[in-house]
């Protein structure tokens, strides 16, 4: 079928799934720093307050779309679209799964196929600081201007470590294309240890390395410092409200789901899975199995009244999408997406387990941490896999 | 399809050329230039020269012009005013122009082969595999010389930052 055809067929998938997963990661995050400091979270709106992010939205819609005095209009108009821009645009290179067929076209799961795409990947992020700095300065407020200083220096420092951390997997794979990374993590050693960059390749500093410098890059905390509200109001954004703001919001999560997936396919063998490949697909079937039986069993036997009626519904359902993975046509594919989507999940929570836990780095130590430890330390990660490569091979 | 997106970012490329050298913003001036760097990194791709366009995103707009951008805001510089001393660039400045595009559009045409037109999709060495071999075999000494220029950039760099903190 047509190229042009498939690919605006992809994008009509992906788009609204990305942003719908943005939404949804919020809700997930809330709920888990609240569970983490002994809260319940958001409850009311929708069961567990599972509706919560779209009531979040039509709040944001309908807000005042409030622009103060003395800003320069169109680049403080500018400036959230050039962020979300550039994060959303991150995802086009990311490969979701192997070659499939579907409805007799071969295809595979992702966007673009390029060459560069890991490139690309740091070139957006590169151009990612321009949303946050401009509207720092656009907005006539001092804070705002201290925190788009601070995001800019913070994101130029980090890039560095950042890229000399991606390098050395990409020495292992030799290419920048990153479905041909993932396709040579593959396989397994010695029959149970997977064949990853992260085990195989002795790529664990080089993990620890990228990680951290995730959490400058998407300005979380730890390193938070552009919206340390202590000190800045709420930092580059203080003067944005309603949709603008959400811009913000949104870019940054989709800034930490392209983090994350460049991990997953680098590091962690992308859609590759953890277990041998003849029981790949029974895992995620038995996950879903016992939670579908779980919620069954606790719909029998109800806590609360309302239980009766909603678990049992969210039970069966449960139990389908388990069906789903053993399924002969579909299985084949969900079953890399669920590996795939499994691993950039986990690093997700690890992200928002991270901001629940930690408190906010100084700003010398922030810079310290970046020129004086993360640094050398991936450059010499990134010499020791060029001698590795050179003289044992992969 | 190439021909439609050739004229669009040669156009976009132009028009923020012109606006980067009319506006009197720095910040307006920076942003500009950034969009001529952008739209040739789309120029590059169109060649066939992925690893160059790539390099375009990370390097000039990714890097160096997020430094520009970075001392305008930290200097906080306000939009430029003409004063009395501009009067050579008033008399000078288009004469000057019109020689300089005469001179660039007489050394281009010179140096290209007469009647090889550039075809799109017709090269196809750009990606990052070629561009690293050719670096390293047949360019090896302007790349090394480049990197030990740039050493001492650095290095003097270093130096007057250390003589203002003492």
């Amino acid at each position: 079928m047509d190229f042009l055809l498939v690919s605006i067929i992809k994008m009509l998938i992906i788009a609204p799934a990305l942003l719908a997963t943005l939404a949804y990661i919020v809700w997930v995050e809330r709920k888990v720093i609240a569970h983490v400091q002994l809260r319940v979270g958001p409850y009311f709106v929708g069961p567990h307050g599972l509706l919560q992010p779209i009531a979040d939205a039509v709040k944001l819609l309908t807000k005042e779309d409030f622009i103060p005095s003395g800003v320069n209009h169109f680049f403080y108009w500018l400036a959230p679209w050039l962020g979300l821009m550039f994060a959303v645009t991150g995802i086009a290179v990311i490969p979701f799964g192997p070659v499939v067929e579907i409805f007799g076209v071969k295809t595979n799961l992702g966007l673009a196929d390029l060459n560069i795409g890991l490139l690309w990947i740091l070139g957006l992020a590169g151009m990612g600081v321009y949303g946050i700095a401009l509207a720092g300065w656009s907005s006539n407020n001092k804070y705002a201007l201290l925190g788009g200083l601070r995001s800019s220096a913070q994101m130029i420092s980090y890039e560095l470590p950042m890229a000399l951390a991606l390098a050395a997997p990409l020495l292992l794979s030799n290419s920048l294309n990153l479905r041909e990374v993932v396709n040579t993590q593959e396989g397994f050693v010695f029959g149970f240890i997977p064949n990853w960059n992260l085990f195989t390749g002795f790529q664990i500093v080089g993990f620890v390395a990228y990680m951290i410098c995730g959490f400058a890059e998407t300005n979380r905390i730890p390193f938070d410092l552009p919206e340390a509200e202590n000190e800045l109001v709420a930092g580059f954004h203080s003067e944005y409200s309603s949709m603008k703001f959400a811009a913000f919001f949104m870019a940054e999560y989709c800034n930490m789901v392209i983090v994350c997936s460049v991990a997953t396919a680098l590091f962690l063998g992308g859609w590759h899975p953890i277990v041998p490949e003849a029981i790949s697909p029974l895992v995620p079937t038995a996950l879903f199995a016992l939670f579908g039986v779980t919620l069954l069993y606790h719909g029998m036997n109800p806590g609360r009244p309302s239980d009766r009626k909603t678990f049992p519904v969210f039970g069966v359902i449960i139990l389908a999408i388990a069906a789903i993975f053993m399924a002969p046509y579909i299985g084949p594919i969900v079953t890399p997406l669920f590996w795939f989507l499994g691993k950039v999940g986990f690093l997700l929570f690890f992200f928002i387990w991270v901001r629940a836990t930690l408190p906010r780095f100084r700003y010398d130590q922030l810079m310290k941490i970046a020129w004086l430890f993360l640094f050398p330390v991936s450059l010499i990660n990134l010499l020791l896999t060029a001698f590795g490569v050179t003289f044992l091979g992969k | 399809m190439d021909l439609v997106l050739f004229l669009t970012f040669a156009i976009i490329a132009v028009v923020c050329g012109l606006s980067m050298a009319l506006q009197r913003h720095p910040v307006a001036s920076a942003l500009s230039l950034i969009g001529v760097m952008v739209s040739l990194a789309v120029l590059y791709v169109l060649l066939g020269a992925e690893f160059i366009a790539a390099a375009q995103l990370v390097v000039y707009s990714g890097a160096i012009m997020v430094l520009f951008i970075f001392v305008i805001m930290l200097l906080n510089a306000g939009a430029e005013k003409t004063t009395h001393k501009a009067g050579l660039a008033h008399f000078m400045g288009i004469p000057l122009l019109l020689l300089l595009l005469a001179v660039s559009t007489w050394v281009i045409t010179k140096s290209t082969l007469a009647g090889k037109m550039v075809k799109f999709g017709a090269f196809s060495g750009g990606g990052p595999r070629e561009v690293g071999w050719e670096l390293f075999t047949r360019y090896v000494l302007p790349f090394e010389v480049t990197s030990i220029l740039i050493l001492i950039a650095i290095a003097g760099a270093v130096r007057l930052a250390d003589r203002e903190l003492d």
